[in-house]
């Protein structure tokens, strides 16, 4: 089954991508569709049917080379199962709506072709990701990351025609090439050491790497450390973290279903699918998770504030997006994978719906994307702001407090749950910085969320009249994804709230985890010496689950029992952040420019997101592309073409005239010449063979 | 005894003996009317000889004391040597019965020519050297000269003979002086002598040797005979030229230098990598300035031997290997070519200019199609087959601590490349000329597209060539 849905992406991508001249664009929009739905229901049913226990489903054997030896295999356990879900609908939901969104683009002229492009594209995209997903090793999990990295150029670059794309395109390729340089030498780095790639290989020998020391840039580090951070270089470029995340903002060059599908809910948590996925590793590696904690929530806090003055309507939701998945990494630097992969899935949900949904706006606005030409809008597409609103309350993170307390189960929207759950992690795993960013950045996420609903669907209508006029509610087949994420983001987080974070036996039935955590972590130090017994056996146990935390990781514990003021913290940042808005948005719409005008530099420091791009650009690429443009005028203009083209013009054909002269047509010359090669290797044989029967006597 | 003895000669003493027969026969009936008869049954012969030789024959014997000795390499070679021959025979056919060349001796020459190869790659003496290398030779003689209305073709024949004849002096004086040093005309017993070590007398018998046999296969600085002869004579002989006895000639040498001299690679190893490199340079370069492309070839043959005397120059098995890999790949290559190249005419008379080629492609995009893959081969471009021919000579080198000569020899096949290319230029996207107009009789349209077939399809596995020359090389080398 699991094969099955692996490979119907790629069929379906194979098919639509090379055959859809002999069956035609609408049966291979049709084709890749059915299929992704047919993967998508098998994966809801491996999802609800799961037992925990990890299975490896052989698929081919692939490299076999010296001591390395890998299978082809898909390794099922509950993260994957969790992420094939996640994967599936998204992508399913994004094909269909995809029928709508892409059956008219300008970009393309009336008679172009690329439709069946398009969906086959999306089919490879999801191929590669359940590729990245469901990986048995290093090195198949490292073929799908390129994948989508190669599914994501060719999707950001898709109006090939537009310059901005096609820069955007290379853009993302190339930042995520130096994150890919860490994730790669990191499993260099693992297969070195552990001489497999294998995860099981490498979660046995987690413990050992711990006490391994490791020589590398001329200083000694500790090898469980090292690694760690090497494989979060390399999620931080996929999961655009601080330093890395330039390309996100940009890849928004892409057509709307793509930026929900990778640039939202599927591709860009792959970093955070990484580090649950290593868990083993991380766990033995502290300083790893403190740096994974210091990034998460740097990037939560600065993608936050730069998402509240942005103006066209992706970017604050791609910002909105960075600043989450710096969330999800607090939580897996604080040691609480699941709080992690909880936030991972109810993000998935609702930041798709609020992609789809800003595609249903610029749709309906003709593809006008500046928020500032929006206004209004509530009236002309009511199911979309219905949906957008959900996805709002969801993101902000709408709840009853304490309903958990009170009613014995949490109520609220997913977003509540999840992020609370990973705010209370950072609370417990002691980091300050984590906590109060995070709930600054809660307050945030607030303020642009609802400056992004009010500046679009409240208010006057502002920009182009003629727009407005024609603004309509977007076809049914847009609509239905909506509907469907709307359903997810409203409750998949009181569904699953328990299994992942809230109730630690079911957390613990759920990922599989190894009965040794609860041994060492119930008691706390009363059963020492059991502790000390149930450690050694961990790493054997570990094999068995999904995620693993070490006997010393009490975080969980801790998160569940904070205090009243840290779980009501998030809630009161939300109340905040949605006062400021509605305060700025709906009572006085003049507050906003002339708060700009006062605090000038701050809002253009914030406005040209930091300066990180022309940073990069005074530091990185113009020297990179200095010394290139020296290598290739001087090193290769000159002294390569220039030699080649010397011998070639110059020297050869001058020999070729000397050996035409020598070829006189007199037999004399003929024999003169084989006199003289004689008598040359004769005094060569007579001087070198003195020598050596000299010396041999 | 003596009938064990013939029995190992038994397939050249046959081959001579129809020679000889068919000679009788066809003076006292038609003569020159049989002469296309004759070649095809001479043709048809050596192709049952080749199979007869192929398939029988175990380990290594020797006849007459040592002086004749049938192996594995032998017969490989000699294979080799008769379906070259022979494909070369029956392409020739069409060719010269137009032009009324097609004499019955023709067949005959040929057939004793390739009697005397036999005898050269089996020779196990200094004397069965020079009979087999003599027999060869004067049969090629006439053959070069066989248009004796031509002023040309005459003087081919007779440039081949006096610098023919001056080669054999040397390899005489070569003879001589090992045989004086050593005591023995029998390679066993000279390599017996070497056994502590050479004398200097030994050296320059071998050096005279070599510069015979380096003559044969016109490696430079001894090839100058080359371009003219292959332009002088009718094409049919030059492609029989560039074939069979450059194969021989190869086999002979290595013969000597290991059998003979096996216990002293070091010494003729430098002198055979001298040659090596001096042929592949001066083929490569002396080619960009040819306009004929019979000429052209001459100058590809020389730079082809050069590298085939870079597997010889490793002096391992391996290098012979692959230098027995890399004769029949060439051998396989120009026997298309020169089907080509037989095959362009104008108004009933051959073309010999490479302008002429000139957009050839547009005319006759299959036969463009097949020569492209043939240069491409030449050249050694991967995938075709001529790239494993250069890959394994070049790995034999490099393994036999002779990474230099490895270095010269990519850099001349760069070179070369471009002659080569140059003709594939024309053919392509040359300006307009007149065009050419010969049509291909199915013998040479055969010839040319199973060459090229086997250049694409070969990359598989070179039709199991390789064990068949490794086990070849195992015999010669100890």
């Amino acid at each position: 089954m699991a094969t099955i849905i692996l490979f119907a992406p790629l069929i379906g991508a194979i098919i639509a991508g090379f055959g859809w001249k002999w069956i035609g664009e609408t049966a291979a929009q049709w084709l890749t569709t059915g299929l992704l739905f047919l993967s998508c229901l098998l994966s809801w049913v491996i999802f609800l049917s799961f037992d925990g226990v990890t299975q490896h489903i052989e698929i081919l054997r692939w490299i076999q080379s010296g001591s390395l030896d890998t299978s082809w295999a898909i390794r099922l356990d509950r993260l994957t199962a969790i992420m094939l879900i996640v994967v599936t609908t998204v992508s399913a939901l994004v094909h269909l709506y995809s029928f709508g969104y892409m059956a008219h683009d300008e970009n393309f002229g009336e008679q172009g072709t690329y439709k069946a492009r398009f969906f086959a594209y999306l089919s490879l995209f999801t191929f590669a990701m359940l590729m990245l997903v469901t990986a048995d090793n290093l090195v198949q999990m490292f073929f799908g990351w390129e994948g989508v990295g190669l599914a994501s150029y060719l999707l950001i670059g898709f109006y090939y025609r537009k310059p901005s794309a096609s820069a955007a395109a290379i853009k993302a390729f190339v930042v995520n090439r130096v994150g890919d340089f860490g994730f790669a030498l990191g499993i260099f780095g693992l297969f070195y050491l552990t001489d497999s790639i294998r995860m099981d290989d490498v979660f046995a020998a987690a413990p050992k790497l711990a006490t391994t020391d490791l020589h590398f840039l001329w200083t000694t580090w500790n090898a469980a450390n090292l690694l760690g951070v090497l494989l979060f270089i390399g999620a931080m470029g996929k999961s655009a973290q601080l330093f890395l995340h330039t390309w996100l903002p940009d890849a928004m060059e892409g057509p709307t279903p793509v930026s929900a599908l990778i640039h939202a809910a599927t591709m860009v948590t792959a970093g955070v699918f990484l580090v649950c996925r290593m868990s083993p590793l991380m766990e033995y590696a502290p300083q790893a998770k403190e740096m994974i904690l210091w990034i998460g929530g740097a990037t939560a806090f600065f993608a936050a504030t730069i998402g509240l003055v942005q103006n066209d309507i992706k970017r604050v939701i791609a910002y909105s997006t960075c600043s989450q998945l710096g969330y999800m990494f607090v939580a897996a630097g604080a040691g609480v994978y699941g709080a992690a992969m909880f936030h991972l899935l109810t993000h998935a949900f609702f930041k798709a719906m609020l992609f789809l949904g800003a595609g249903s706006v610029i749709h309906a606005m003709h593809h006008e994307q500046d928020m500032r030409n929006y206004g209004g809008l509530r009236k002309k597409i009511p199911f979309t702001f219905w949906a957008m609103m959900i996805g709002t309350l969801a993101i902000t993170g709408v709840g009853i407090p304490f309903s958990k307390e009170i009613f014995g189960l949490p109520i609220g929207f997913a977003g509540f749950l999840s992020k609370d759950a990973i705010i209370e992690s950072a609370w417990a795993s002691g980091s300050g910085f984590a906590f109060w960013t995070l709930v600054i950045a809660a307050a945030f996420t607030a303020f642009y969320s609802w400056r992004l609903m009010f500046m679009t669907f409240y208010g006057p209508q502002k920009g182009n009249a003629h727009t407005h006029d024609h603004a309509h509610e977007s076809p049914l087949n847009m609509l239905i994804p909506l509907g469907v994420l709307a359903i997810g983001a409203a409750f998949s987080g009181m569904v699953w709230y328990n299994s992942f974070f809230g109730d630690h036996a079911k957390m613990t039935a759920f990922f599989a985890m190894p009965e040794t955590h609860e041994a060492a972590s119930a008691e706390g130090g009363a059963k020492a010496e059991t502790t000390a017994e149930t450690t050694a056996e961990a790493p054997a146990a570990a094999l068995q689950g999904a995620i693993f935390m070490g006997p010393d990781n009490h975080v969980l514990e801790t998160a569940h029992e904070a205090p009243t003021w840290v779980k009501i913290s998030p809630f009161i940042a939300m109340l905040a952040g949605f006062l400021l808005a509605f305060q700025m948005y709906i009572r006085r719409p003049d507050l906003p420019a002339k708060l700009a005008e006062a605090q000038r530099p701050l809002y253009l420091f914030l406005l040209n997101k930091w300066y990180f791009d022309e940073i990069y650009d005074f530091v990185f690429v113009r020297p990179v592309k200095a010394l290139g443009r020296f290598l290739w005028k001087e090193g290769d203009g000159k002294i390569i073409d220039g030699g080649i083209n010397g011998v070639a013009l110059g020297i050869v054909p001058y020999l070729t005239r000397l050996a035409g002269r020598a070829q006189s047509g007199y037999i004399f010359t003929y024999a003169f010449a084989m006199v003289l090669g004689i008598t040359a290797i004769l005094t060569w044989i007579s001087i070198t063979g003195v020598i050596s029967l000299g010396g041999a006597q | 005894m003596m009938s064990a003895d013939l029995t190992i000669v038994l397939p050249e003493i046959l081959l001579a003996l129809y020679a000889m027969l068919a000679l009788l026969g066809a003076v006292y009936t038609g003569k020159d009317d049989t002469a296309s008869l004759l070649t095809w049954l001479t043709g048809g012969v050596f192709v049952l000889l080749a199979i007869w030789i192929g398939t029988t024959g175990g380990d290594r014997v020797t006849a007459f004391d040592g002086m004749f000795i049938a192996d594995g390499f032998a017969r490989f070679a000699k294979v080799t040597i008769l379906l070259s021959a022979a494909a070369v025979l029956v392409m020739s056919q069409g060719y010269m019965e137009r032009r009324g060349l097609l004499r019955f001796e023709y067949p005959i020459l040929v057939a004793l020519a390739v009697v005397g190869m036999m005898v050269m790659v089996s020779a196990g003496d200094l004397m069965a050297l020079y009979m087999g290398l003599e027999l060869q030779s004067l049969a090629l003689y006439v053959v070069a000269s066989l248009r004796r209305d031509s002023v040309k073709s005459t003087e081919a024949g007779l440039k081949y003979f006096i610098l023919g004849a001056l080669s054999s002096g040397l390899l005489l004086y070569g003879a001589s002086l090992t045989y004086g040093f050593a005591g023995t005309t029998l390679f066993s017993g000279i390599i017996a002598a070497t056994q502590g070590g050479v004398s200097l007398g030994l050296l320059f018998g071998l050096v005279f040797l070599i510069s015979g046999f380096a003559f044969k296969v016109s490696a430079a600085p001894f090839h100058m005979w080359t371009p003219d002869v292959y332009e002088g004579s009718p094409t049919p002989v030059t492609a029989f030229f560039a074939t069979a006895p450059k194969v021989a000639a190869m086999g002979l040498f290595a013969r000597v230098v290991f059998d003979a001299f096996g216990g002293v690679v070091g010494e003729w190893q430098q002198i055979v990598a001298f040659l090596s490199v001096v042929s592949m340079f001066l083929g490569a370069i002396a080619a960009i300035g040819q306009t004929n492309i019979k000429r052209l070839m001459a100058y590809s043959s020389i730079a082809h031997m050069g590298f085939a005397l870079m597997g010889l120059a490793a002096g391992s098995a391996f290098g012979v290997q692959a230098m027995l890999i890399y004769l029949a790949i060439y051998v396989t290559m120009n026997i298309g070519t020169f089907a080509f190249i037989m095959a362009m005419e104008k108004d009933g008379r051959p073309v010999v200019e490479i302008k002429a080629l000139s957009l050839y492609s547009k005319r006759e995009p299959l036969r463009a199609l097949a020569m492209l893959v043939l240069l491409f081969s030449l050249a050694g471009v991967p995938p075709m087959v001529g790239f494993f021919g250069k890959f394994y000579v070049l790995r034999a080198a490099y393994d036999a601590n002779l990474g230099w000569l490895a270095v010269a020899g990519v850099i001349a096949s760069v070179i070369g490349a471009f002659y080569y290319l140059r003709i594939v230029y024309y053919m392509y996207f040359g300006a307009e000329t007149e065009a050419l107009d010969g049509r291909m009789s199915p013998v040479l349209w055969t010839a040319l597209m199973g060459s090229a077939a086997i250049m694409v399809f070969g990359v598989v596995n070179l039709f199991g060539i390789e064990p068949l020359a490794a086990a070849a090389a195992a015999t010669l080398v100890h």
